[in-house]
């Protein structure tokens, strides 16, 4: 069994796949890469099923030795390792792939051919960063096992990445509680804040006014947009509470979730609403230039 | 009952507005009969409300909203829920429950008094949710009500007991949280080996004794 070497880890990399499911009802959300989409793609380059686990770096990736030779891709944001992105590429045994500060967006994922084999939790590998199911972030001299499951050959050449810049244009529709709020989400920028993290991205800007409503303690979806008395809105992300309190004008659109995972402190979004029809549309799109990738 | 999105990969399901036994049963009944269901990702019971996560690439609003409608018009015979009861050894106030003097002053009591209440009534839990197998627990005493955080702590230590608004909860692990801290208990409230993984699960029946340090 091939294996490679942490060597130095990085700011926060965690081994994820596609996230645990099943277990909201106990309070347990389901986790999952922060940027599904580059998890996703970063697979099928390497000829792996989607939902292999692969390593999700967050503003600082890490520096990993192969033992033995490998298929890997870097999806996701520049981390300058100085290898091709969005690509299937060749690693030689004792050959180490370093990655550095991101040029680019929060997140870059490192997939092999093969899938990661990291022991599974309530039928996922994917680590649950806040609570600790699944594992811990990874750290110096972990050494992490590469699976044997690939399902295809490597796809050659360089697939072009999805479209954006970190920061910009959220699209996003009507939440349970939107008929209680007027339009100032939609009004300006919003940034984001240093507290942000897998659990939630949350906001400073023009402050929401409490629409005070009677409102009991129900169930939340990803990339909720929660609005607490203070204002300032919270966007639920891939650790999110299952449950919440705050009222809730609006919520990312599925197609967006990757731009949520791409989101770093300080960069600023703005807020789009479009209709239910339309934002299945952007995800069946988006589904189409995957599964180009297969 | 209402329906309707909330998200593009979501449904609410509503019972009411209110904490009641009633709307308790019907979530209690719509979430056991959705489990296991292609295509569903996720159920998220509430007091009054269902969340139901779908694949959006195998399912849609409506057919999910078929489903709902169909079950919760099936008779509900037979339908029972399994019920425990459970004792929680608290330790109330000062470090471990920082908010106490808050809540005695918000309800107008003394915090001798909100400790002998609270311990005195019987809660039920509704459901289990918000972060790993928290609690949410009816049966708090009208009196003892308090609002919420206006911003939610960064940190609120494992085995925190808390009010928020109506409600009542215990924190399993450490996590960010805006309920108000009254006391500490020492009973672990999750176990990822344990099958289910919860202490306190839907339908049990628990209450709180005073004394015990964490």
């Amino acid at each position: 069994m091939n294996r490679l070497r942490v060597l130095t880890p990085g700011l926060q990399t965690t081994v994820q796949d596609l996230g645990r499911f099943g277990w909201a009802h106990f309070g347990v959300s389901a986790s999952g890469a922060a940027d599904a989409l580059a998890l996703r793609a970063g697979n099928l380059l390497v000829g792996n099923a989607e939902n292999a686990a692969g390593l999700e770096m967050t503003l600082v990736g890490g520096a990993f030795e192969f033992e033995r030779n490998a298929v890997i891709a870097l999806t996701g944001s520049d981390f300058g390792a100085g290898l091709p992105l969005w690509s299937a590429v060749e690693v030689k045994a004792g050959e180490t792939v370093r990655c550095g500060p991101t040029r680019g967006g929060a997140r870059a994922y490192l997939t092999v051919r093969g899938g990661v084999a990291a022991a599974k939790a309530m039928g996922s590998a994917s680590v649950h960063v806040m609570t600790g199911v699944g594992g811990r972030p990874l750290r110096m001299g972990d050494v992490v096992p590469i699976g044997e499951e690939a399902m295809r050959k490597p796809r050659s050449g360089q697939v072009t990445p999805p479209e954006g810049e970190p920061g910009g244009l959220l699209r996003v529709t009507a939440a349970a509680q939107a008929e209680w709020f007027g339009d100032e989400l939609y009004a300006g920028e919003y940034a984001v804040s240093e507290e942000s993290n897998r659990m939630g991205l949350r906001l400073r800007g023009l402050a929401i006014p409490s629409p005070g409503g009677h409102m009991l303690t129900e169930g939340v979806p990803l990339g909720a947009i929660q609005v607490p008395p203070d204002g300032q809105p919270i966007v639920l992300f891939v650790e999110h509470q299952t449950t919440g309190g705050y009222p809730k004008p609006a919520n990312v659109i599925s197609a967006d979730f990757w731009r949520l995972g791409q989101l770093r402190p300080r960069d600023g979004v703005r807020f789009e609403r479009v209709t239910m029809e339309r934002a299945v549309e952007l995800l069946r799109e988006q589904e189409k230039w995957l599964y180009r990738l297969v | 009952m209402t329906i309707r999105p909330a998200s593009d990969r979501s449904l609410l399901v509503s019972f009411g507005d209110d904490i009641s036994l009633e709307s308790h049963r019907a979530v209690a009944r719509l979430t056991r009969s959705l489990e296991g269901l292609r295509g569903i990702l996720n159920l998220h019971p509430a007091f009054a409300t269902v969340l139901i996560d779908f694949d959006p690439r195998l399912r849609d609003h409506e057919e999910v909203a078929g489903w709902v409608r169909e079950r919760m018009e099936a008779p509900a015979d037979g339908f029972a829920m399994e019920r425990r009861t459970v004792e929680v050894p608290v330790s109330f106030g000062g470090e471990w429950g920082p908010d106490l003097d808050d809540v005695a002053r918000h309800t107008g009591l003394s915090p001798e008094e909100v400790i002998q209440r609270f311990c005195a009534a019987e809660f039920e839990v509704y459901f289990v949710g918000f972060s790993t197998c928290f609690p949410y627990l009816g049966g708090l005493p009208a009196e003892l009500a308090t609002p919420r955080l206006g911003a939610p702590r960064k940190h609120v230590p494992e085995g925190s007991v808390a009010i928020g608004g109506g409600q009542a909860g215990v924190y399993p692990l450490a996590s960010p949280g805006g309920w108000r801290l009254i006391g500490r208990t020492s009973l672990r409230l999750f176990d990822a080996d344990s099958e289910p993984p919860p202490l306190l699960r839907m339908g049990d029946r628990a209450i709180f004794v005073a004394g015990a340090r964490p």
